[in-house]
């Protein structure tokens, strides 16, 4: 069946999934060219709705887009209509008026992706969307842990995931992700930043993390801006208690565990300067790799709008 | 269901094309790229083959066109992509562009697109295991091992490789 929208990994069927994989590692192939562009997308147009910021989010997309051949455009909402009052239904008649086949759409709310799908034919693809979901940045993680270990399923493999779990969508897609190909996954941090009630094993101290032999460490950026009241004492507190500091680094290294933080990270906050070149550190391999996992997303999804079956 | 060859009669077919491509690698350096999937199985034969002339340099690659068609917003679900293996310079290079089944030639013309990302050819030339015609662009091809009549809404399904144990080229199978 063609899939219209991404907007959460839930939501695909293991054998989507696999394609979406699957198909970003032909997609980075392209990089590697002299001509590092391919006319799959020419004609299409993808629009960047972006309600909250990210310069990382929708510079990825835009690169992706634009290396499927696709044009850009960027709906500067922050200064549009809807500071005017201007209704999500206008806003669609109005990208829908320009023609447009995919949205990019990021949103404090969760669940707004999928109101925006249900009310369009556009292919809308979640980029954030409140605590909700995240999906293309589990795609990139999935697919950067899969290449780091030259595996196809995850089955036995152990992920750690750190810091503050419950402000965040990315710890939510991103679990979501390992699991259903095979990885057991763990959370760690302060017990405020712990969700109540998850399926996963949960520490609130680093040795017993350790100690229960994780091969990827992945540590989430701790949100300040996300925290009403603050959660934790203090950054330099929380760099002490889970912060990969440089002491810890060592045991890191000689355990051969992987290092990944889907970005912007707070140097001394939960990583040191030394962890960020740390020789298994796939900070930088998951930046790469977000944009050939977003051209698998663009490739996959078919539009039900006329401009596309023209 | 008919059988339109066996694994011998492809085998013929294979060789036919390979006496024509004889003359024509012959003290020359040729790269022979295949269009997956299964196309990239007939180069590889035809290149052993072939290999047996030693002032022959034969080069084997691999293409997948699928982000170069012009028809994927008719597929329901985007082809899962197979990856290019071209370790080769295309510039100036002589390419046979192998394929198993030519038809509307609409692959063909994506191939050559792609092809013109990688390099640029001095000449490419277009062999294929069955021509079944119904072209629906301008595409010839230059070497044929079986040419097939048939109507449009026939099914043409090629066993080659890819773990297949019994080789055979069948008309509408089920």
């Amino acid at each position: 069946m063609a899939r219209k929208d991404l907007l959460d990994i839930s939501s695909l069927t293991d054998e989507e999934l696999m394609a979406l994989l699957d198909n970003t590692v032909q997609m980075k192939d392209i990089f590697t060219r002299s001509v590092k562009k391919v006319p799959t997308l020419r004609g299409r147009t993808v629009l960047m709705l972006f309600y909250e910021n990210s310069t990382r989010t929708s510079t990825s997309f835009e690169i992706a887009a634009k290396r499927l051949s696709a044009d850009v455009t960027n709906f500067d909402i922050g200064s549009s209509s809807v500071k005017k009052g201007e209704s999500i239904r206008e806003t669609i008649e109005t990208l829908e008026a320009m023609r447009c086949e995919y949205v990019v759409v990021r949103h404090p709310m969760a669940g707004f992706a999928k109101t925006l799908a249900s009310m369009t034919g556009m292919s809308v693809i979640n980029a954030g969307d409140g605590r909700h979901a995240h999906p293309t940045q589990a795609l990139l993680d999935a697919h950067t842990v899969r290449e780091a270990m030259n595996v196809t399923d995850l089955k036995g493999k152990r992920i750690l995931i750190a810091g503050d779990i419950i402000h965040s969508r990315v710890a939510r897609s991103t679990s979501t992700i390992f699991t259903r190909l095979g990885a057991e996954v763990a959370f760690m941090g302060p017990g405020s930043l712990l969700p109540k009630s998850e399926p996963f094993p949960q520490f609130t101290n680093y040795e017993d993390a350790m100690a229960w032999g994780p091969d990827v460490m992945y540590l989430l950026r701790v949100q300040m801006e996300r925290q009403t009241a603050p959660l934790y004492p203090s950054n330099g507190e929380y760099h002490k208690l889970y912060g990969v500091t440089t002491e810890r680094l060592r045991e890191i290294s000689d355990k051969g565990i992987f290092l990944m933080h889907p970005g912007p990270f707070n140097r001394g906050v939960e990583i040191s300067d030394a962890a960020v070149c740390y020789e298994r550190s796939l900070i930088n391999t998951q930046v790469e790799n977000g944009v050939a996992a977003r051209m698998s997303v663009l490739y996959a999804l078919k539009p039900e709008v006329a401009s596309f079956h023209a | 269901m008919a059988t339109v060859a066996n694994e011998e009669e492809i085998q013929e077919a294979l060789e036919r094309i390979a006496e024509q491509l004889k003359p024509i690698v012959a003290g020359q350096t040729t790269a022979f790229i295949g269009l997956k999937s299964i196309g990239d199985v007939v180069a590889e034969r035809l290149v052993t083959l072939l290999a047996e002339d030693d002032t022959a340099t034969l080069l084997l690659g691999a293409l997948d066109a699928s982000l170069y068609r012009d028809d994927l917003s008719r597929f329901t679900t985007s082809p899962s992509l197979q990856g290019t293996e071209i370790d080769f310079d295309l510039d100036d290079a002589h390419v046979i562009l192998v394929d198993d089944v030519l038809f509307t030639g609409r692959t063909v013309r994506a191939a050559l697109d792609a092809l013109t990302d990688y390099g640029r050819p001095k000449q490419i030339e277009l062999a294929v295991l069955v021509d079944r015609g119904h072209r629906e662009l301008p595409i010839q091809p230059n070497y044929v091992g079986i040419s097939l009549e048939t109507s449009r809404e026939d099914n043409i399904k090629v066993s080659l490789g890819y773990g297949n144990e019994v080789e055979s080229i069948e008309l509408n199978a089920e």
